[in-house]
């Protein structure tokens, strides 16, 4: 399977180990990403405001993009671009007025109509290569992982736009299961890190880290899987200033459940960058 | 104040009057501890007129969008807009939250984009 992707800017510079990762996995699984030859920011928060066109924009540019390309629909990893893409398109579609503007701002580009399927890698794990076949593609038995798996908020939120259900969300304890690989109850899983607010607000930041961090080692955890780039900075580069604060902090490796499933189908270690993360999973996952 | 409201409504296109008050949205909110008055009190001083104390209050800028009061409210509020209507009012007076040059050249570097397009999209006019 040959499927359009949507990269975003994160994945080219701190979450390469995402982009890599999911790419070397899901071709043990047959699906090949063919990223958009030209693509532009995706505005990265939705904007909420009812007046506010101007910034439903970019991610619409996107899709237009996806259309000249000949395809139907997108592929994206990262969580904040999976939510502007998607809010955007199904408000495209339901605000036939807005749209209508706002295909007359862009009159350098083809009319869109809100046409453009915008699916979430976790989903196309789940519906279309499914989870039995995954199974069947495994190659390194990995018992030794005690996995929190964590969704954060924009997967989940809001309902309208969910890979899954908000409250109680399934999805990847499903797919790690498929690989022979045990989640651990993990209630801070669809809660918010604090996102952008690492900014500006470091210690709130830090706070919901070490709060989160602790939860998955009390629970059982030995590793944090992440979807989101920005959650992974926050749980993992955090750390350090969490343990700046809390003498008592004990570390723990937070990866991309990418990663992961790439060393259970058999991916080389090289392709899978641990080397990019902060507190070296390789140990954990490789024995060694 | 009863323009402000008007506004807010306008903006969030949300209907304010439709909070009875239970505080599920405080209730399961991830950074309440952070903020100076809880989300259903924003709501409350918007119902009751005092439209500024919320405006100025604290909570709408701690509130960063994760939309977990969306999702419970009983009465199919969408907090996260009310939240952005009240940001949107403050930064449309040209008023920046953030202030860029403060952040140092260390943290700028290490980063992520989307977390500085974020916060910059929340946080300045």
């Amino acid at each position: 399977m040959r499927i359009l992707y949507y990269p975003g800017c994160t994945l080219k510079t701190t979450a390469k180990n995402f982009e890599e990762s999911a790419i070397a996995a899901l071709r043990v699984l047959d699906v090949e990403l063919v990223e958009l030859k030209r693509w532009n920011c995706c505005g990265t928060v939705y904007s909420l405001a009812s007046d506010d066109l101007i910034h439903k924009l970019a991610p619409v540019r996107n899709l237009i993009r996806v259309k000249e390309e000949g395809g139907s629909r997108v592929l994206t990893l990262c969580s904040m671009c999976y939510n502007t893409l998607k809010r955007a398109n199904s408000f495209f579609r339901e605000d036939k007025e807005a749209g209508e503007k706002m295909n007359q701002f862009m009159d350098r580009e083809e009319n869109y109509t809100g046409d453009v399927e915008v699916l979430h890698i976790l989903e196309l794990l789940r519906d279309e290569v499914g989870f039995a076949a995954i199974s069947q593609k495994v190659q390194a038995a990995l018992g030794q992982l005690r996995v929190a798996p964590y969704y954060g908020c924009l997967l989940l939120r809001p309902r309208e736009i969910a890979i899954d259900d908000p409250e109680n969300p399934t999805l990847l304890e499903r797919l790690f299961a498929s690989l022979g690989i045990e989640a651990v109850d993990f209630p801070y899983r669809n809660e918010c890190c604090g996102a952008y607010q690492t900014v500006d607000q470091v210690d709130l930041v830090v706070e919901r880290t070490y709060k989160m961090v602790n939860m998955a080692r009390n629970n059982g955890a030995n590793l944090i899987a992440t979807s989101c780039p920005l959650c992974q900075f926050n749980l993992e580069t955090r750390q350090e200033d969490v343990q700046d604060k809390y003498a008592d902090f004990v570390q723990m490796p937070v990866v991309y459940f990418t990663q992961i499933m790439g060393a259970a189908l058999g991916v080389r270690e090289k392709e899978l960058r641990f080397d990019l993360n902060r507190y070296q999973a390789s140990e954990l996952i490789y024995g060694r | 104040m009863e323009n402000l409201m008007k506004r807010v409504s306008e903006l969030s296109a949300q209907n304010l009057y439709a909070c009875y008050q239970c505080g599920k949205c405080s209730g399961g909110c991830p950074s309440v501890w952070q903020m100076d008055i809880l989300p259903n009190e924003v709501i409350r001083l918007l119902q009751i007129g005092q439209s500024n104390d919320a405006l100025n209050s604290e909570t709408i800028w701690i509130c960063a969008s994760c939309f977990t009061c969306s999702v419970r409210c009983p009465r199919g509020i969408d907090l996260a807009r009310i939240m952005e209507a009240l940001r949107q009012i403050q930064l449309r007076k040209n008023i920046d939250r953030v202030e860029i040059k403060r952040i140092s050249s260390e943290q700028m570097a290490k980063l992520p984009q989307i977390a500085l397009v974020g916060n910059f999209r929340k946080g300045t006019a």
